[in-house]
């Protein structure tokens, strides 16, 4: 039986892939610089918000009512508005995020134990910050709400108030909620997804295209081999991004692998040959690179940044869209990551995964060979 | 002129022969922004929650009760030991736990402060921070009412103030992701449209030879570009149209501002995109080059650092300033604008000021580059 011979395949990629400074150089290193660019300037806090208010009553209680606000790092900027037309003009131009109103009988109404009510308007344009913001503010109100009720209490002569409740929140897995725990793994998802469609899905319709198809037709290669060819230099090549890419999380994220090593070095290895099958299977597919290009984005760029996971969560989705990201492969390894590099779990917590991703690839690198055989011929 | 016409119609012959591309053009990005619409979401609602509820009193019912009632939390499990809350967290079944101990409603009872323990997933920032907030209000609340009962039980007739809120929120007063992620899709798909698809169109030329063979005719480079960008500028203006169809259509999003100037501030915007795919092209000597220039230099911070997802005002003040540089950043304040708040070039002004800057800045350096290599 003849073994495959894709060695020499292998051999005239690399030559290939080595004369291109350019691409080389942004296969290597690109990946790390996004992750380092990326971890650092995206995250979901919400600090520093620019509060105006609008203070009908201008007393003391009013005064130290709104120095709540900004003695929190959330809100930090502060309009003090003259009159109430100001508001429009401050919500439409972005100047601030929202809007506190006292009225002009706040002290009034809390000194003879009246309720009194604040009006809070939020620009809610960009929904999930001003879900936050209000949760803040509505915080920071309650707070203020049990203390106004423990003195008017005491003011009552009764003996001090003791809150019934001790609420005792606590945070697991990731204790101070940086986002950066959250994003990293799900970065270092997107980037190698995009960096292992992108290397190969110009690979063979490039080759069409400029006609050294024709010369790889009339040599006696089989399509498995010439696909095992394409892949294998990218397959090395994105293994060091990959590396490249934990270190520097390790390094500037402190997001250090929990887990088993091998483990995930197994699992990133089926994630990268799928990635890799999936753009030959693409490049087999059309006949322009311009059309390469444009599935490329379609199929894995923009699921893998909305439907994965990576920035919202697939819960929250329609039903019918949960169905659609099973299909891929993002999805998988990203549960993975997270679950080794953060949780610190083993392999029981992650192997169904695990298997999606191995069978994915087994796929992937099939129909891609099914594909070539059809154009060799 | 008449060469350009000649141009033109040559280009837009090629672009009609190839009948993929075409259907691509029209179909993706429809698929893209009823995906992006339905899916791109972070809505916090339906939180799993586990309770191990100790007690189980009435008190520790209500408790529970006030949590399940809100759209916020759903009960997913009850369980009998702590040891469980770890498993569940661990597994991803539940994102929240709470914890009500054995004396719950008898220390309400005698006043003394009894510990709720409420623990969080942390690895969902956003969600956690969140259900945290919703966690505590509704906990303040019923510790309120809690006092309050107490007071009418033993018969005081005074009543200690209370501040109640009054939230109102405008521009999107359902707080729906999809209200801020629909009018973006706009811009990310005509970057993607067309910036990207325009340099690989002249880079194609380049690598096939043929942009050798024009160059001894006696057309212009400059003829020769508008050619080349005007059935980008075209597929441009067709998705610009498509996806206003389509967002009132599908997700009833209404255009509150002026469709004149939506689509005007478009056409400013189409120009720098088209200017960065000129731009590419004459940086790059193969199509592979082209892009992998535009993904990971232009798309991917373009996406990131212009606020499609992430706000710009949390990034480092560095990626702040280098998000001036990106039209994406203009555009996007511009369509939400219009879309959601329904202002006018009063306040948008400014917007279009820095793209048109930059449209301008970006053609003819593009221009000046393409001559210097053709001459």
């Amino acid at each position: 039986m003849k073994s495959l011979n894709v060695f020499p395949i292998v051999r005239k990629e690399f030559r290939q892939i080595k004369r291109d400074k350019r691409i080389l150089g942004v296969l290597l290193f690109i990946p790390a610089l996004m992750l380092f660019m990326f971890g650092y300037a995206l995250n979901f806090d919400v600090k520093h918000t620019r509060l105006a208010v609008y203070d009908e009553e201008k007393s003391r209680t009013s005064r130290e009512f709104t120095q709540l606000f900004f003695i929190s790092e959330y809100f930090d900027y502060i309009y003090t508005l003259q009159s109430k037309s100001e508001i429009n003009n401050l919500l439409d131009g972005e100047h601030v995020r929202a809007v506190l109103i006292i009225p002009s009988t706040f002290s009034k109404d809390l000194q003879k134990g009246n309720s009194t009510s604040i009006q809070v308007i939020v620009d809610g344009a960009n929904s999930s910050t001003a879900a936050t913001v209000l949760g803040y503010i509505n915080s920071i109100i309650q707070q203020y709400s049990l203390k106004v009720m423990s003195q008017s209490f005491m003011r009552l002569g009764r003996q001090q108030l003791t809150l019934p409740i001790d609420f005792q929140p606590r945070i697991w897995y990731n204790p101070e909620l940086k986002s950066a725990k959250f994003l990293v793994p799900g970065l270092i998802a997107f980037i190698l997804m995009i960096t292992t469609v992108i290397s190969t899905t110009l690979s063979v319709v490039r080759e069409r295209e400029l006609g050294t198809m024709e010369q790889i037709m009339v040599s006696p290669i089989k399509p498995i081999e010439l696909i095992l060819g394409k892949t294998i230099p990218y397959i090395i090549i994105s293994l060091f991004a990959t590396v490249m890419i934990l270190v520097l999380g390790y390094i500037l994220f402190d997001i250090s692998i929990k887990g088993s090593v091998l483990l995930l070095s197994l699992v990133t290895l089926f994630f990268l040959v799928g990635g890799l099958g999936m753009g030959l299977f693409i490049s087999t597919l059309v006949e322009t690179q311009q059309l390469a290009f444009m599935v490329a984005i379609i199929v894995s760029m923009l699921p893998t940044f909305v439907l994965s996971g990576f920035v919202f969560p697939i819960r929250n989705m329609p039903l019918i869209i949960q169905g659609v990201t099973y299909i891929l492969p993002a999805r998988y390894f990203l549960v993975t990551l997270r679950s080794i590099i953060l949780k610190g779990v083993g392999l029981s917590a992650f192997w169904d995964q695990a298997i999606v991703l191995f069978v994915y690839a087994v796929i992937m690198i099939s129909i891609s060979s099914i594909r070539m055989r059809k154009i060799l011929k | 002129m008449k060469t350009i016409a000649h141009i033109i119609r040559k280009e837009f012959i090629q672009l009609l022969q190839d009948k993929k591309m075409l259907r691509l053009s029209i179909f993706a990005p429809v698929v893209q922004l009823i995906i992006l619409g339905y899916a791109a979401s972070f809505d916090v609602s339906n939180i799993p929650m586990i309770v191990c509820d100790f007690d189980r009193s009435p008190a520790s019912r209500e408790l529970i009760r006030s949590f399940s009632c809100t759209e916020y939390f759903t009960v997913v499990k009850y369980c009998e030991s702590t040891s469980e809350i770890n498993s569940q967290l661990d597994d991803g079944k539940a994102s929240v736990a709470l914890v009500i101990p054995n004396d719950f409603e008898k220390d309400l009872g005698i006043g003394k402060a009894t510990p709720l323990q409420f623990i969080a997933d942390g690895t969902e920032t956003s969600s956690a921070s969140i259900g945290l907030n919703y966690a505590f209000i509704i906990v303040s609340r019923y510790s309120q009412k809690i006092v309050l009962e107490s007071l009418i039980k033993r018969g005081s007739t005074l009543m200690p103030a209370r501040i109640s809120t009054e939230f109102r929120v405008w521009y999107n007063p359902e707080l729906k992701s999809r209200n801020f992620m629909v009018p973006g899709v706009l811009g990310l798909l005509l970057m993607v449209m067309t910036m990207v698809l325009t340099s690989l169109a002249i880079v194609k030329e380049k690598e096939l030879g043929t942009l050798e063979q024009i160059i001894v005719t006696p057309i212009r480079p400059t003829q020769l570009i508008i050619g080349k960008l005007a059935p980008f500028f075209l597929i441009g203006i067709i998705d610009v149209l498509l996806v206003v169809f389509f967002a009132s259509l599908i997700f009833n999003l209404p255009l509150k501002g002026s469709e004149v100037l939506l689509l005007s501030l478009c056409l400013i915007f189409l120009m720098t995109t088209l200017g960065l795919g000129l731009f590419i092209s004459t940086i790059s000597r193969t199509q592979q080059q082209a892009m992998m220039t535009a993904i990971f230099f232009f798309m991917l911070p373009m996406i990131f650092f212009s606020g499609f997802v992430f706000p710009i005002e949390n990034m480092p003040k560095i990626i702040q300033y280098i998000s001036y540089f990106l039209p994406l950043r203009y555009f996007f304040v511009v369509v939400r604008g219009i879309f959601l708040k329904g202002i006018g070039i009063e306040i948008l002004w400014t917007q279009a000021l820095a793209m048109f800057v930059f449209g301008i800045t970006i053609l003819s350096l593009s221009i000046l580059r393409f001559h210097k290599r053709l001459g």
